[in-house]
This record gives structure tokens, C-alpha cells and sequence, in this order.
């Protein structure tokens, strides 16, 4: 702690600090540029100066740059100094110099920090009268808009994708007025977080471009605190609405998780809720093939009809829908007939992963906390590709070794350039054994590329080179057991070593190969941690809860012993062969589908229901740190679209339920559903305390979503009635449907749907909801962690596998996961269709020489299950034996199967 | 008493006859519709749409007059044409919310909506009130006539490319090395 004087005011600040940063914890208003609280001081901006003194005596004082200067014990300045709001004011009026007359016509008007801080400063009139430089602009792929006259030339864009994010393809060009952020040649940002420049610029240079078609400004959106539902780690975000349709997702500040940084695919994969092939109202498939469309009674009328004549209903969850959704399944069905929806391979895995962590003796880490180990094991997870944002904090953690380098040396962390000199490529050990090359390979160590058996069996190693109680793995080669002992003493030297696995390539093995090693470490020295990776939103939610595997569900269908089925968000082709669930589908008398999606499962359904996505409906999710978190509508859907009957898949539930027991369908909150789930399942009772609940107020306000200058409130829907109609009310939660409510930043709170304060419309304005810059939200930060670590250590598991072996004449299949195109909801998304790279099936060079097939040429991969052809990438890094496909495919390839090749005809002269 | 009657009757007397005088006053009130009424140039009536000399619409879908509107009664939606250009590609006003208050004509950054000297708007139905783009946009620059936003906004559109706004110099060659 340090005191320093502000103006005449003493403040205690933490003496850590830079000047800048100790003013905007203490809420203080100065204007800056370059800073950005992830990426540290540069002082290239010069736009934060202050007036420093000497001591009492002092006068005269000095100018300073906030940000290069220690917060020190003693510290004098003054901010309200007439030279240093000149200076400031001098310094925007050069920023702005060649800055185009482009707000209107400019998507980051309205939540633009270069405008904030020209409000700020005071400067509102163009002096200088001569011509302005101007650039030509880049296309950056189908994410991010690219306008380089607006550039004011912070070098914020570079410093996060190249030296927080370790892309290549974005660099600085030229100097003095020639500065160009860009590509050296056109092309797509290759980073899978270029989406966050939208968010680190500070002014419309890198632009949202998914956004740009139906651009909403930021005050006449519609927020809500939704919880990203693409993959497992639970970022938190802002989707904002606007004419029903989501425009836009924005980060959402969590101390914790995501803190200032999204991946591409949280951002840009929300298509999917505007898709115009949604199902709106529910169907009914009865003899003709023509559905019928029916309002909500009729539908659930019918639905209770066939439920009732049925013998046996059996109920399908799912790990993308909500906690709520699963349980409200459950109880409808009975525990004894609900499936989680998972296929048995990854539930298996997502079991194994529970156990872990709580025996395994390590803690999993927040993403923040990730950022504090100094060792990192990864067995057989590419983070860029399964968890982007969780690789993201890895990545932070080995380069966390420039920090305790600076410490050393007396450099306070925040000066971002010192620093990086300093350390210049020294690195915390990471460690990667994936079958091919992954997004984090860069900053490794060593990258050990094996066949997934390998990866478990140096994994096996690992641990009894730790531990010697660990089982020693049988016929191990020299060099493998070299490396084994490579990592283990890199791990042991570390002073918190953390170990990441998970459920990507399907392997059970695998996955107690990272427990082993974590059991090892803990028994060592029990610090450290051990992330699991999961593949889906609700994932580790859904496996709590507990349910039989999908293959169940689909025997007990196709033997007859049931004869109704009820799916809920599922679409069940993505996870088993095609015709399995055709011939389960077919005997089922009775088939009700909902989701959210017109997916091939809906389109058997003989009853559908609409249900709610992220933007329409709340919920719960846990995330794959364990970390229960609610998600709340964004917006009534009937409000723009009357004709519109979706409702969140728990209410369909309910009222199925009482429908077909004849009861009216009850006044049934969310909370009480939520209450009710954590009864029943005792491994989930933690959620209740996840929320304020639904009557939570301030000032005996609700919540607002909306901004308080939403506009057009009684024009939006005028076309359908003049007459507005009441605005729709939200009983589940704290929240309005309306600029109504409280939106502030004085009054502590967890939920917020977007963060705006006085003077700070831009993103920055999260400092002002955080107990410190960079810090928690002062309400806390959301989520309640369900999955701790129990006292006891439990034992080693010796299920060691025997070694790979290349076959002559067959492969084994690996199944990779992808960021763009490897995720069900979001590849429905059309921005994401555009990016993601075309499938390639990948070989080894030595195998595709034996197959005499080269680059490009179409190859069909046959399994037992299914065959699907696709066109040859020989992988450089690929051991032999092995055939890699991307995931998102072809539902019916799973990881470890046999796979034969075999050349495919051309597309062109395709069969059938 | 009566020296309080006295003046009291004479003002009741005097306020009469300035009453009765008032009959040979020439007459305020016109006999509308048959008489047009006269309107001052800067009278707030029905809000148009303008567009720019070259007769291409000038709202560039900015979003401001809805911001500024105090009833909230503009809602629009942007929409980007071929050619560059920022354009609405729906335009509404609610002017049975209206209050003619000018606030959206004042916010406005390229000239584009003008409050005009017209309130012969009245409808029996109160739906008739929303006005769509296709009510709203006017043939010609309005009160305006020289601005032309496109022109001086650094923004490159069809036929006007980078350099080529007001005060601008041509396009950096980013890979020369000279100052």
C-alpha cells in the first residue's frame, strides 16, 4: 500500500501501481489511449499526462505520463493542473489531426474510447486547416472490418495480437504518418482472438464486420448477462438485440474466466439465433408430410395425448441445454428413462473427469489463475482448437516467466516494453504431446507429436517419474522415457505445475493418464492444478446431473421397450452414425423434438417445440472449471414477432408435464425449477446460490437492459400497432425488458448486462464496475464453483495402453476438434461458415506416399460405421498410422477407430 | 363602500367596451381550409427525409435523431449499399408521438432530416400516423442545399476514393521509405 496525493485529497493506492492505473481504481477521470490494463504501459500516447511535485514545497511541478509512473508511497500530483489539462487537450488535438469526419458512418460511434476521451479532454473544434493523411484499407476475412484512416497509432492492436495473443499476421508498417496496422498482404486474420482489436482498439479502426450488415448502435441495444454457450469454458458475454435478432456479442468483464478477452468463435458464432429456417411455433407431423403448425395449447395437448398412449417415454438431455432443461427432462420421464444425450465414448471420458477432479488431488484453476502457473503439461488438447480462451491463458502463463524475470529485477509488471526486453524469449516450460501440430506450439518447450495411446502411455510416465508409487509403464523406449523425465523434472521444478487434459480425442486413457500425473504431483507437493477439458457448454453440467449414455436411449427404443421418445436441444445425428438413430427414431412411436434449430432430429420429430436459445431463455450452465452460471434472456421474442410461440425448453417441459397429467399448467418461476434441481441432485447444489434471484433489486429498482437512451421505443413496432403494447415482463428474473431499472456503476453488482458510466461508453467503462483495474467485479464476480478437490488423494489408476502400432494395410482414426466448424450451433452461423477452413483428411508424408496420393487429391476414409471422402493435407507432424479428420464432419467417425483408405472419385463424377 | 363601486363598475364598463372594439379589429383567425395560413420559414411541422445536390439520400442511418428524439418516437435500421454508402434501409416516425420539437433536425450530422412548414397531417386513424422511408423521403435538399456529407466524410465510396474527400491528401504508399 502507498499514499499518494491527488490534488490536495490523500488516497491509499496500491504501490504496485502505475499512476494510471491507481487513478482509474480510484475512479478518477483521466483520459488515456496506449494503457490497456492486459497489455500494460508503453507510454506511446502521451494523452495521460499529470502534473508531478516534489514535495509540499514544490510549485512548479512537472509533467509526467501516468502510466510510466510509479505509484510510489509520498507521490504528489495534480490532475485538475492547468498545464496538464493543456497538455492533455494539445495531445488529442494532434490525435485528431487526421482523424475523418466519419462518426455517422462509423460502427464504433457510440461506444468509441477516442470519442469518450475527446468529450473528456474538452476538444471539440477542428484548428489545424490542412489536408489529412489517408490509407487505404485491407480486407481482413469475414470478422473484422478494417478502416485505417481512423487510426490515432496507440500500437494497441499489435501489442495484444502479437504480444498477448502470439499472432504473426497483423504488424505495424512504416513510420511517421506512413504507421499502417495490417497485413503485410491481404487476407484473414489468421489469430482465433482477432475479434477482441474490435474491442482493444480504441477507436474504429478494427471494426465487427459480422455486426455491419444490421448495425445497431450500442445505446439502442438490448443486453442481457449471457454465458456463451459455444464451448466449455464460460466465458462471459454481452449479447446485444435489436429488432429481434442479435446484432452483436461483446465481452462481459469476469474477474475470473474471460476477464478482457473473448475467442472468435464466442464472438462471431451467434448467427444461429437469427437463422430465418428457425422453428417459431410448434409442429405436428402426423400423417401428412406437410407439418402442421399449431399454437402452444393445441400442441401441448397433442403432445400429452401421445405421451399418455405411450407404454414407456424415455427423455434425451443434452450438454448444451441448460441445467433446467435437463432436470425438468428428468423429472418428466423419471430417472430411471432420461439419457444425458452424450454418446457413451465422451461420457465415459466426462465421468472419468469428474472423478478426477475431486480425487485427483490437485484444484482446477480459474482462467485467471491458469495465468499463475509456471509449468504446463497438455495431453492430447489443442486449447486453440477445444477451449480458445482457456489456450489463451496458457499462452499468458508461459509467457509469465517476463514477469518474475522483471521482478527480479525491481521492473513493475505494467511496464509492458521494459519488460519484454528484459525477458526477451525466456519462457515458463510448456509441454504438448498432441497427435499434430496445435495453436500454442510456438511458445512450447516441446511438442511430442503421438498417437493418442502414446500421449496416455508418456502421460503414465510422466506420473511414475513423479511419483515411483505411480505405475511404471511397461516396455517403454528410451527416448520416450527421456522425455517423460524431461517434463516430470520440469514440473517438479516449477513452483505451481499445472496439468491440462481432457476429453478431445475421446480417450479415456488419456484422461487418467493427466489424472496420474496430477495425482503424483499432488502427492509431492500438492500445489498446482489440473484442468479437464470439456467439449460442450453444459457439459460437466449435464454429466452431475447424471443420465444414462445416448447408445442407451436408442437400444431401449429399438428393442421396443419404449415406444415415445423426448429429445430436448439434441440433435442426435451429430453424435451417432445416421442410421442407428434412424432405426431407434423409426420405432419410436412417438417422437418429440425440442430445439431450438431446424436440425435432422427435428425434422423426425412428429411433435416439435420452439424452444429458446441463449437470446431467449435463462438458464444455468457450468462451465468445465465447474463454475455454475446463469445466462439470461436477452429478449422476449414475441415483442417484434407476435406469432412467435418459443419458450425455453424447461417451461415446455413443465407444461407437457402438466398437460398430461390434466392439471393447468402452473405459475412455475425459474428459481423455483433451479431450487427444485438442486434437491434432487445433490451434486448440484450449489446452484441455487448462483443467482440474485428474481427478486433481487437496487434501490428498489430492477435491472435494466436496455441503456438509458435506448431509442425508438415507440416507433419499433409501430408498423405492427401504434398503440404500444405493455413492455413484456420478466418474473424469472431481476431484469426489465426496458431502459426502466437500475444500469449504474455505483452500487455493487454481479450481474451486469453491459457496462456504461458517465463519460465511459466504450468498453473501458468496465473499470468502473471493478474493485480495481484489472481487478473483480465489486459485486463479485459471478458463478458459484461446484467441483472441489477432496482431502484425500485417490490412487493411482494402472490401466495402462499398449504402445501404437502403424498397420500395413489400415489406419487409426483421429477425430480433431476445430474452432471454426467443430461445434454444432455455431458452424449454423454464416460467419462462421466463411471462416472455417475447408475439412481436409490429414495422413502422414509417409503414409501418403504409400498410398501414392498427394496433396489435395480426394481420399475416402472408410470406418466400420461410415465412410466419407474428403481431400488430402499431408501433415507434416502427423505420426504414422494415423488419419486425422476435423471434427464437425461426419457425426458417425469417432476417435480410436479403424479406418481403411482408399483414393475416392473425383466430386465432380460422384455416385449417387 | 361606494368609493370602491365607482371604480370597480368604470373597469367592468371600461373592459366591455375594449371587448366590443375588439369586433371591428381585423380578424387572427382565417378561414381555414378555404384560406391557406401563413407559416414563418422556421415553423416545425412534418419531419422529411432531404437528399443531397446529386439527388442520393443523405441520411447516412447515423442513429442520432433517434438518440436526440426526447418521445423516442424515430426508430431506424442501417443498411450498406453496394456502393459504400450508409442508408436506411427502413425509416420510421411515430407522429402521433411526435412533440415537432426539431431535436432530431438539430442532431442530425449530414443535413438529411428537416422539419418543414406543414401540419396538415391529421387522420382519422391513429395507424396512419407511422410514417415508413417511403413518407418521409423527399426529391430535393430542403433547407440545405449544399451539403453533401460524402464529400467531406473520409469514409471511400463508389466515385469517391481514399484522398479524394475535402482536405485530404492522396493515400499513404506504406512501403516507401520517403518522409
Amino acid at each position: 500500500m502507498a499514499t499518494i496525493e491527488v490534488d490536495g485529497r490523500r488516497y491509499a493506492v496500491d504501490g504496485q501501481d502505475n499512476l494510471l492505473q491507481a487513478c482509474l481504481t480510484l475512479g478518477l477521470d483521466l483520459p488515456y489511449f496506449c494503457w490497456h490494463p492486459a497489455l500494460g504501459s508503453v507510454g506511446a500516447c502521451r494523452q495521460c499526462a499529470v502534473k508531478q511535485y516534489r514535495d509540499a514545497e514544490d510549485t512548479q511541478g512537472t509533467l509526467v505520463m501516468a502510466c510510466m509512473t510509479p505509484a510510489a508511497d509520498g507521490t504528489r500530483l495534480s490532475l485538475e493542473d492547468d498545464e496538464a489539462r493543456a497538455f492533455r487537450a494539445g495531445v488529442i488535438e494532434w490525435l485528431m489531426v487526421h482523424h475523418p469526419h466519419d462518426c455517422p458512418v462509423c460502427a464504433e460511434g457510440g461506444h468509441c474510447h477516442l470519442q469518450d476521451m475527446t468529450v473528456m479532454t474538452g476538444h471539440h473544434r477542428r484548428r489545424y486547416r490542412f489536408r489529412k493523411r489517408t490509407h487505404r484499407n485491407q480486407y481482413l476475412g469475414p470478422f473484422i472490418a478494417h478502416e485505417m484512416n481512423r487510426c490515432i497509432t496507440c500500437y494497441r492492436c499489435v501489442r495484444f495480437y502479437r504480444d498477448y495473443a502470439g499472432g504473426t499476421d497483423l504488424g505495424a508498417f512504416g513510420a511517421g504518418d506512413n504507421v499502417y496496422f495490417g497485413r503485410h498482404r491481404e487476407g484473414v486474420l489468421e489469430s482465433a482472438f482477432a475479434g477482441n482489436l474490435t474491442e482493444v482498439c480504441p477507436t474504429g479502426v478494427f471494426t465487427d464486420r459480422t455486426h455491419a450488415e444490421r448495425y445497431t448502435r450500442k445505446w439502442d441495444l438490448q443486453f442481457a448477462p449471457g454465458i456463451c454457450h459455444q464451448c466449455a469454458v464460460g466465458c462471459n458475454t454481452s449479447p446485444g438485440e435489436r429488432h429481434g435478432e442479435i446484432r452483436r456479442i461483446e465481452n462481459r468483464y469476469h474477474g475470473e474466466v474471460n476477464r478482457f478477452f473473448l475467442c472468435d468463435r464466442g464472438r462471431f458464432g451467434y448467427d444461429y439465433v437469427n437463422r430465418a429456417d428457425r422453428p417459431r411455433r410448434p409442429e405436428w407431423r402426423g400423417e401428412s408430410a406437410e407439418p402442421l403448425v399449431l399454437d402452444v395449447d393445441a400442441a401441448l395437448d397433442r403432445g400429452a395425448e401421445a405421451l399418455r398412449r405411450a407404454r414407456r417415454v424415455i427423455g434425451i438431455g443434452s450438454p448444451r441445454a441448460s441445467l433446467e432443461g435437463n432436470h425438468q427432462l428428468c423429472d418428466l420421464v423419471g430417472e430411471a428413462n432420461f439419457s444425458t444425450g452424450i454418446a457413451a465414448r465422451e461420457q465415459d471420458c466426462l465421468a472419468r473427469m469428474r472423478r478426477l477432479n475431486r480425487d485427483a488431488g490437485l484444484p482446477t484453476p480459474t482462467l485467471r489463475d491458469v495465468e499463475s502457473h509456471d509449468a504446463v503439461l497438455v495431453l492430447g488438447e489443442d486449447l486453440i482448437a477445444s477451449a480458445a480462451r482457456l489456450g489463451l491463458a496458457v499462452r499468458q502463463a508461459v509467457l509469465g516467466r517476463r514477469a518474475a524475470l522483471a521482478a527480479a529485477r525491481d521492473i513493475p509488471a505494467w511496464n509492458a516494453e521494459a519488460v519484454m526486453t528484459l525477458a526477451q524469449d525466456a519462457r515458463h516450460p510448456l509441454f504438448i504431446a498432441y497427435p499434430t501440430a496445435t495453436g500454442l506450439d510456438d511458445i512450447a518447450e516441446q511438442c511430442l507429436h503421438l498417437a493418442p495411446e502414446d500421449i496416455a502411455r508418456l502421460g503414465f510416465a510422466v506420473a511414475h517419474a513423479i511419483d515411483p508409487a505411480a505405475p511404471a509403464v511397461d516396455g517403454l523406449d528410451a527416448r520416450t522415457r527421456a522425455q517423460a523425465e524431461r517434463i516430470a523434472a520440469a514440473l517438479l521444478a516449477a513452483r505451481r505445475p499445472l496439468v491440462i487434459g481432457g476429453g478431445s480425442l475421446e480417450s479415456p486413457a488419456l484422461v487418467e493418464a493427466a489424472g496420474n500425473v496430477a495425482r503424483a504431483l499432488a502427492t509431492r507437493e500438492r500445489r498446482g492444478g489440473l484442468t479437464l477439458v470439456r467439449r460442450e457448454a453444459n457439459g460437466t453440467g449435464v454429466e452431475l446431473l447424471g443420465g444414462r449414455p445416448l447408445e442407451w436411449a436408442l437400444d431401449v427404443l429399438d428393442e421396443g421397450a419404449a415406444d415415445a421418445v423426448v429429445v430436448l436441444e439434441n440433435d442426435l445425428y451429430q453424435r451417432l452414425p445416421r442410421e442407428r438413430v434412424d432405426r431407434a427414431l423409426a420405432a419410436a412411436r412417438t417422437v418429440i423434438v425440442l430445439d431450438h434449430q431446424r436440425t435432422p432430429t427435428w425434422e423426425r420429430a412428429h411433435l416439435g417445440l420452439p424452444a429458446a436459445s441463449f437470446a431467449e431463455g435463462d438458464g444455468t450452465l457450468v462451465s468445465l472449471e465447474g463454475r455454475a452460471q446463469r445466462f439470461y434472456a436477452v429478449f422476449e421474442p414475441r415483442y417484434h414477432r407476435p406469432e412467435t410461440r418459443i419458450h425455453p425448453g424447461w417451461r415446455w417441459l413443465l407444461a407437457l408435464g402438466a398437460s398430461l397429467e390434466r392439471r393447468a399448467v402452473p405459475e412455475v418461476a425459474l428459481d423455483a425449477v433451479t431450487r427444485d434441481c438442486a434437491r434432487r441432485h445433490p451434486a448440484l447444489a450449489g446452484i441455487v446460490e448462483v443467482v440474485p434471484g428474481a427478486e433481487a433489486r437496487v434501490d428498489g429498482l430492477k435491472l435494466a437492459r436496455q441503456p438509458h437512451r435506448y431509442s425508438g421505443r415507440t416507433a419499433l413496432r409501430a408498423d405492427l400497432d401504434v398503440s404500444e403494447p405493455r413492455p413484456p415482463q420478466d418474473p424469472d428474473t431481476p431484469f426489465t425488458f426496458s431502459m426502466e431499472g437500475y444500469a449504474g456503476h455505483e452500487r455493487p453488482r454481479r450481474e451486469v448486462p453491459f457496462a456504461w458510466a458517465p463519460g465511459w461508453n466504450s468498453p473501458q467503462a468496465w473499470n468502473k464496475f471493478t474493485d480495481e483495474v484489472g481487478g473483480h467485479l465489486r459485486g463479485g464476480d459471478p458463478g458459484v464453483r461446484l467441483l472441489a478437490p477432496a482431502a484425500d488423494v485417490g490412487d493411482h489408476v494402472d490401466a495402462i495402453p499398449p504402445p501404437f502400432t502403424p498397420c500395413a494395410d489400415e489406419w487409426r482414426l483421429v477425430v480433431l476438434p476445430r474452432l471454426f466448424g467443430g461445434e454444432e450451433t455455431s458452424s449454423r452461423s454464416a460467419p462462421i461458415q466463411a471462416r472455417a477452413a475447408p475439412a481436409t483428411l490429414r495422413l502422414a508424408a509417409e503414409d501418403a506416399r504409400r498410398l501414392d496420393a498427394e496433396e489435395g487429391d480426394r481420399l475416402r476414409v472408410e470406418t466400420a460405421r461410415a465412410c466419407v471422402a474428403l481431400p488430402l493435407h499431408v501433415d507434416a507432424t502427423l505420426p504414422r498410422g494415423l488419419v486425422a479428420i476435423p471434427a464437425g464432419v461426419a457425426a458417425a467417425l469417432a476417435s480410436g477407430e479403424r479406418a481403411w483408405l482408399t483414393a475416392a472419385p473425383e466430386a465432380g463424377e460422384a455416385s449417387p | 363602500m361606494w368609493t370602491s363601486l365607482i371604480p370597480a363598475t368604470w373597469s367592468q364598463l371600461r373592459t366591455l367596451g375594449m371587448v366590443f372594439r375588439h369586433a371591428f379589429r381585423r380578424r387572427e383567425t382565417v378561414n381555414y381550409p378555404d384560406e391557406a395560413v401563413y407559416l414563418p420559414p422556421r415553423f416545425r411541422g412534418r419531419i422529411v427525409l432531404t437528399r443531397d445536390p446529386d439527388g442520393e439520400e443523405r441520411c447516412v442511418a447515423c442513429n442520432l435523431c433517434a438518440v436526440a428524439c426526447p418521445v423516442d418516437c424515430i426508430a431506424l435500421e442501417k443498411g450498406e449499399a453496394e456502393d459504400g454508402r450508409w442508408y436506411p434501409s427502413s425509416f420510421r416516425i411515430n407522429f402521433s408521438r411526435c412533440i415537432y420539437c426539431g431535436l432530431c433536425e438539430e442532431a442530425c450530422p449530414t443535413s438529411a432530416i428537416q422539419l418543414t412548414p406543414d401540419f396538415e397531417m391529421s387522420e382519422y386513424r391513429r395507424q396512419d400516423l407511422v410514417y415508413e422511408k417511403e413518407d418521409l423521403l423527399i426529391d430535393g435538399p430542403g433547407k440545405d442545399h449544399d451539403y453533401h456529407f460524402y464529400k467531406v466524410a473520409g469514409l471511400a465510396i463508389a466515385g469517391k476514393d481514399k484522398g479524394e474527400a475535402r482536405d485530404e491528401k492522396p493515400p499513404r504508399d506504406v512501403r516507401t521509405l520517403l518522409p
